[in-house]
């Protein structure tokens, strides 16, 4: 980038600068003795064109929508278009989620994301003995088709896109959506939006897993499949390291688990015979914007860069949309606090501020009052409103990547590349991430960060403004969102109805059938599909893949 | 109890939640506070909870959950507790419990409730203060 005779002035330079400062140190030292983000990487109190000297820019940073897309995978980003503003929200029964959806759109989000409860989410229908007390607490209670028709009520499918927090039914879920936008006389070909299922980061953090991970990763590569023919428009997977960086993990290692679980993805539908550039389109990320605002939208510039030289030199992938990482983003839950809970709503504004400066395709911004409960309908407005004043008042949406060239966060983003590609040779040399989950190495990872960084609070290493410091006495919180106990009377009672009212016929063959294509390698898409129009229930297709798959069991060591 | 003998703790997540940051943190810092720890892992009923609890024989119950399931499942480990006669274990809870349910918990015998942003030391401190054996 730099002529070798400026970056010997500059050398010298930099040196007598550095002296002169160490010097002044004595007098008035610094707030620490050394300064070092989530991942551990150490900060330096300059960076100059030094850092980057040996920086590439056509084949490191290039131009936005051009790979390697550090920059952006569109060429005019948020000159184009905002970014989908898509707020996870679900909750109680179909028809109250329903309202919420309805409430959200009318206030200008443009994109719909659904939470399933529990139940729900593991495979049980509302009248299990594993159900009670969860159905309908942390998301929508789903027991078959009847409720997703009430759910997307008045809710034209074709003109809004769907984001499905859902990992092992993720079948289930996408054939009931495909199901009802044909009683709304909509084809799949025209269908947008994402489901979750990304199995593997379910063993190692989420924990909503139903089946052992063989036959779990036949059904992700079954999804990719049939979307790749049916549902083209459509994330068949959205590889997420959210979940993990919740849990505890660096920004490093975010990128580096996550894009480990996308190359096994990859490989195995390799293995089973799909062409890259037929679903490397289809998939889709999701990652967390968390505290350290540098580190945030270095890891997303960097994650793109990483993905798209794997997907490109690894895979052979030849088209580019194989090799753009597009992905979610949401603001980071286990940086809220319980106490002095209006503060978050400045963290979430500050970690959805890199989220978009780091490229995203779509944001949830958490409510304020999430490490309390629910959030309000109040307090879901206020998180929406952050990212609007961000689209629209601040202007950093004018430009694409405007932080590029900035010596800190370029030499930042070489330095996670660098350090996730330490981590990915590691579980490459593991044998792949499904290994390396069933070697516990992931979890031990997260879970030693975690403690780490709760150690560093305890310690007030880490300053938590509310939490370790500038505490107030505090009032009893009330007036916080509860959801009704009867929601799961009604759940079971509208099961009973189902199951007196439909064809048992019906439901019998199309769940024998599932159970044939199970026992053999058939596509389990149309089949679950099949079902699914017949009325079966969640926990009944589930449990018929139980019988031919299994079920996974954790191990309980620490 | 003798200072030779360690307390043993029961760290749990009963129900469905996945969220197991919080717990694996507390046992991480239990054990270092010199207790014993026992992880049961994710998705235990209250049965299975107070059957591992006599088996293990255990000092104390950690639990957390943080999918608003609890105020079904830590009244009914207590009541399933009471039903096998044990009575001399302390019973923790933790997790997103909103502060209205707090005084429902513990009128059902839970020792305390520690939410979000506890300091690990004060629990380990409160465990030694209160543990009943």
């Amino acid at each position: 980038m730099y002529e070798e005779q400026e970056i010997e002035i500059l050398k010298k330079e930099n040196e007598r600068w550095s002296e002169e400062v160490q010097q002044k140190l004595a007098k008035r030292p610094e707030r620490k003795k050394e300064f070092v983000n989530t991942s551990g990487i150490p900060i330096k109190r300059l960076y100059t064109p030094l850092d980057n000297k040996e920086m590439d820019y056509f084949s490191e940073v290039g131009f936005p929508g051009k790979y390697p897309f550090t920059r952006g995978v569109q060429p005019t980003m948020y000159r184009g278009r905002h970014w989908t503003m898509r707020q996870y929200a679900g909750f109680a029964s179909a028809e109250e989620s329903n309202r919420r959806y309805k409430f959200l759109l009318e206030q200008g989000q443009t994109g719909i994301s659904v939470a399933f409860d529990l139940p729900t989410q593991i495979g049980y229908d509302s009248d299990h003995e594993m159900a009670m007390g969860e159905v309908g607490k942390v998301g929508v209670a789903i027991d078959s088709l009847l409720d997703v028709e009430t759910l997307f009520d008045g809710i034209p499918l074709d003109k809004v896109s769907t984001s499905m927090t859902i990992n092992a039914p993720a079948a289930i879920l996408l054939a009931m959506y495909i199901a009802i936008a044909e009683q709304q006389g909509i084809s799949p070909e025209k269908l947008r939006g994402t489901i979750q299922n990304d199995i593997l980061k379910e063993y190692s953090s989420r924990g909503t897993y139903i089946f052992p991970p063989k036959p779990s990763m036949r059904i992700v590569t079954d999804i990719l499949s049939f979307c790749s023919g049916n549902v083209p428009q459509w994330n068949s997977i959205s590889i997420s390291g959210y979940h993990m960086r919740e849990a505890g993990c660096t920004a490093v290692q975010e990128v580096a688990f996550t894009l480990a679980n996308g190359i096994s993805y990859v490989e195995a539908a390799l293995k089973a015979g799909l062409d890259v550039d037929a679903f490397g389109p289809t998939l889709s990320f999701f990652f967390c914007c968390h505290q350290d605002f540098f580190e945030e939208v270095a890891k997303f510039r960097a994650a793109r860069r990483l993905w798209a030289t794997i997907m490109k030199e690894r895979f052979n992938a030849k088209n580019p949309r194989s090799m753009m990482i597009r992905f979610h983003t949401q603001t980071a839950g286990c940086t809220l606090t319980a106490q002095q809970p209006k503060n978050n709503i400045m963290r979430v504004a500050f970690q959805a501020l890199s989220a978009v400066l780091g490229g995203t395709q779509s944001l949830h911004t958490n409510s304020m009052d999430e490490a309390l409960c629910l959030p309000t309908e109040e307090s879901v407005q206020i998180a929406l409103r952050t990212q609007q004043v961000i689209g629209h008042e601040l202007g950093v949406t004018d430009t694409v990547d405007p932080l590029a060239g900035s010596y800190y966060v370029e030499s930042l983003t070489r330095d996670i590349c660098e350090r996730a590609k330490v981590y990915i040779k590691k579980i490459d040399e593991m044998g792949g991430s499904p290994e390396a989950i069933e070697k516990g190495y992931i979890q031990k990872e997260i879970q030693d960060s975690a403690f780490k960084y709760q150690r560093e609070i305890e310690e007030e290493d880490r300053i938590v403004v509310g939490l370790n410091r500038f505490q107030v006495e505090e009032e009893k919180v009330t007036g916080l969102l509860k959801v009704n106990p009867a929601v799961q009377i009604a759940q079971i009672e509208n099961l009973k109805k189902l199951k007196s009212e439909r064809d048992g016929n019906k439901v019998d063959k199309s769940l024998a059938a599932l159970k044939k294509g199970a026992q053999g390698d058939d596509n389990l898409m149309p089949l679950i599909l099949e079902s699914v129009k017949a009325y079966a229930t969640l926990g009944e297709i589930c449990d018929v893949l139980k019988e031919v798959f299994g079920e996974y069991g954790q191990p309980s060591a620490l | 109890m003798g200072s030779e003998t360690r307390i043993r703790v029961l760290a749990t997540k009963p129900g469905l939640d996945g969220h197991d940051r919080g717990i694996k943190v507390i046992a991480s810092a239990l054990m270092d506070a010199g207790m014993e720890v026992i992880y049961t892992g994710l998705r235990q009923t209250p049965q299975q909870i107070v059957e591992a609890a006599i088996q293990e024989d255990v000092d104390v119950i950690t639990m957390s959950s943080l999918s608003g399931a609890h105020d079904y499942l830590f009244p009914k480990v207590m009541e399933i507790l009471k039903e096998k006669g044990v009575e001399d274990i302390l019973v923790l809870g933790g997790g997103i419990i909103p502060d209205d349910d707090i005084e429902a918990l513990k009128s059902c015998g839970i020792a305390e409730i520690f939410g979000p942003g506890s300091d690990t030391r004060e629990i380990a401190k409160f465990i030694k203060e209160n543990v009943k054996r």
